[in-house]
């Protein structure tokens, strides 16, 4: 059985130039950092590499975090490996000001779509995409309508604020 | 005419392909998919799907709103097994928050999820069958459906956006008559069942209609993301029961079907065998269904009796604060997937502690396998696409969110 520390250390051996950091969520799957220069490599490390063997894509999404200045975006990577049912997560953090990453279609097909519906809701722009384009979205759509500044509905409603329910949460934390 | 490169010399024979426009609202589609198809003759050259008709942008309502205002965004995704769906979300949700589920509120909920993957691939295989000319079965088998319906209601007074169950268990033990009603369908549904598979499975006009229409291999379907029969068909045994139970379903002894061709015969056939092996474990959960409390004892997330929130002030307090989400909710993430009707059926939530969730990525199999439709049906004729998509059991609402 591969555990969490048998995939870092044998990570930290195959690929001694990955910009890496880790950590165990609150589920136990592991979730490795890394960048978008190194995600394809360390991708196709994971999903080759008979000791890591993560043949299957689970799904990918985006996140939106507008408090972290510089590394706005994030996408992750949900791998699986079936013979051993380990699950991983792989982790990027990109500027939403540049929010380019190599796409994953090379690697797994069914990336296509998965990464088309990211575009479409956050604007995260996959290099080397066969076939960029908004797929749930109207094609005339102006923005990307996931990315925290969009409101839902009424921005001006308040009486919902975390703040005047004693927690530390922003006007985003209301139900509006 | 030279003829032998269709396919490799599509610029030239631009002129005499036909472009068809198959959908959004055809009624063989059964949903609202639109595929601009390029035909030579009757047979497809190339497809290229469109799809959003129906999207609700289900993402994005969930960060707005609170836990249990999740549930009916999920009800309306695979709407053929909404119960499936609403009972991932709330294992998610307890996953999250650390919530241990009684055993018998365990039993109840594989009770239901089981009814309702009965009742998602009665409507998959009765639809193939429709789609082959065969439309008796179909009205018989929606009989049965309709049965599994009442029990449903019989729960939570829904039929098909359920909202079934809580966070924290299930809304309610069941009835005397959910008892009744249940054993009847136990009793009756089998014999009705295999008359109806009698009518098909070794149909000589079923099976020449089905048998090799749509197939996919292993490979191409891992690599698409294929999970769910549509997986197991092409001779995969994946299955999230198995593979990481939830719910106890370790404690249910049962098979896991697989085909050989991946196409829509192997489709059709592993799920009227998972019908089967549905019916084995709600037998199993039935005949050993636990005594003790239907629910946990997490009054910051499940509402307390009706009439005590009337008389004391304690359940008042929850009551108000379950209602207003103002409960402490641990800071992290998880992910956590079921087997729906159509496969790995994930959830992936992000907590910042706020009373609704940072971010709620639902990872949806008919989403995710859907792409694969226009290689599976390259090459073939107008009328095996319509049967590929079909056994697909594609579901708009899932498609879409």
């Amino acid at each position: 059985m591969l555990t969490n520390e048998q995939i870092l250390t044998q990570l930290a051996e195959k690929m001694p130039g990955l910009a890496i950091s880790s950590e165990i969520a609150h589920d136990g799957i592991l979730n490795i950092h890394t960048t978008r220069e190194q995600i394809i490599e360390l991708l196709q490390l994971l999903r080759d590499d008979a000791d890591f063997g993560f043949n299957f894509l689970t799904t990918l999404c985006a996140i939106h975090y507008p408090e972290l200045i510089g590394r706005e975006l994030s996408i992750v990577y949900h791998l699986h490996n079936w013979q051993q049912n380990v699950r991983i997560r792989v982790k990027i953090f990109f500027p939403i000001d540049d929010p380019h990453v190599p796409s994953a279609t090379g690697l797994w097909p069914t990336a296509n779509w998965m990464e088309r519906q990211e575009y479409d809701f956050f604007g995260v722009v996959f290099t080397g995409h066969p076939d960029l384009r908004r797929i749930l979205n109207v094609d005339d759509m102006e923005v990307f309508p996931m990315r925290k500044e969009y409101r839902l509905e009424d921005g001006t409603r308040t009486d919902k604020d975390d703040r005047f329910f004693g927690r530390d949460g922003h006007v985003g934390q209301s139900f509006d | 005419m030279q003829v032998q490169s269709y396919f490799s010399s599509l610029d030239s024979l631009d002129g005499e392909l036909a472009t068809l426009n198959l959908g959004p609202t055809h009624p063989a589609t059964h949903g609202i998919f639109q595929n601009v198809l390029k035909m030579d003759g009757e047979r497809i050259v190339s497809a290229e799907p469109t799809i959003g008709y129906i999207h609700r942008a289900f993402e994005k309502i969930a960060e707005h709103r609170p836990y249990y205002q999740v549930t009916p965004l999920t009800d309306r995704m695979n709407y053929c097994s909404s119960p499936i769906n609403n009972m991932g979300w709330y294992m998610t949700v307890e996953k999250l928050i650390g919530c241990d589920i009684p055993k018998r509120a365990q039993y109840m909920r594989v009770i239901i999820m089981e009814l309702a993957r009965i009742a998602d691939h009665l409507v998959c295989d009765t639809v193939i069958g429709v789609d082959t000319g065969a439309l008796t079965g179909f009205t018989y088998m929606f009989q049965e459906r309709e049965l599994i319906y009442e029990l449903f209601e019989e729960v939570c007074g829904s039929r098909l956006t359920t909202n079934i169950g809580r966070i924290g268990g299930m809304e309610r033990d069941f009835t005397p008559v959910f008892h009744a009603k249940l054993k009847k369908f136990l009793k009756g549904f089998p014999a009705r069942f295999e008359e109806f598979n009698s009518l098909l499975d070794r149909n000589r006009i079923f099976m020449d209609r089905c048998i090799g229409a749509g197939p996919i291999s292993a490979e191409r379907a891992m690599a698409y993301g294929f999970t769910g029969p549509n997986l197991r068909a092409a001779g995969v045994d994946y299955d999230v029961r198995v593979m990481s139970p939830y719910s106890s379903y370790q404690d249910f002894e049962f098979d896991i079907p697989v085909g050989v061709n991946g196409d829509t015969y192997d489709r059709f056939v592993v799920r009227q065998e998972e019908i089967r092996q549905s019916l084995r474990i709600i037998h199993q959960a039935y005949d050993n269904l636990p005594e003790g409390p239907y629910h946990a004892d997490v009054p910051d997330f499940y509402l307390p009796d009706k009439p005590d929130v009337y008389t004391k002030m304690e359940a008042l307090i929850y009551h108000f604060k379950v209602v207003m989400a103002e409960v402490p909710v641990p800071v992290g993430e998880v992910y956590h997937s079921v087997e729906g009707g159509n496969g790995e059926l994930g959830y992936y939530l992000i907590s910042n502690g706020g009373r609704k969730p940072y971010r709620l990525h639902f990872r949806r199999p008919c989403f995710i396998f859907y792409q694969a439709y226009p290689e599976m049906i390259k090459g073939s004729m107008l009328s095996d696409a319509i049967l590929t998509m079909s056994s697909m059991n594609v579901i708009a609402g899932e498609l879409d969110a």
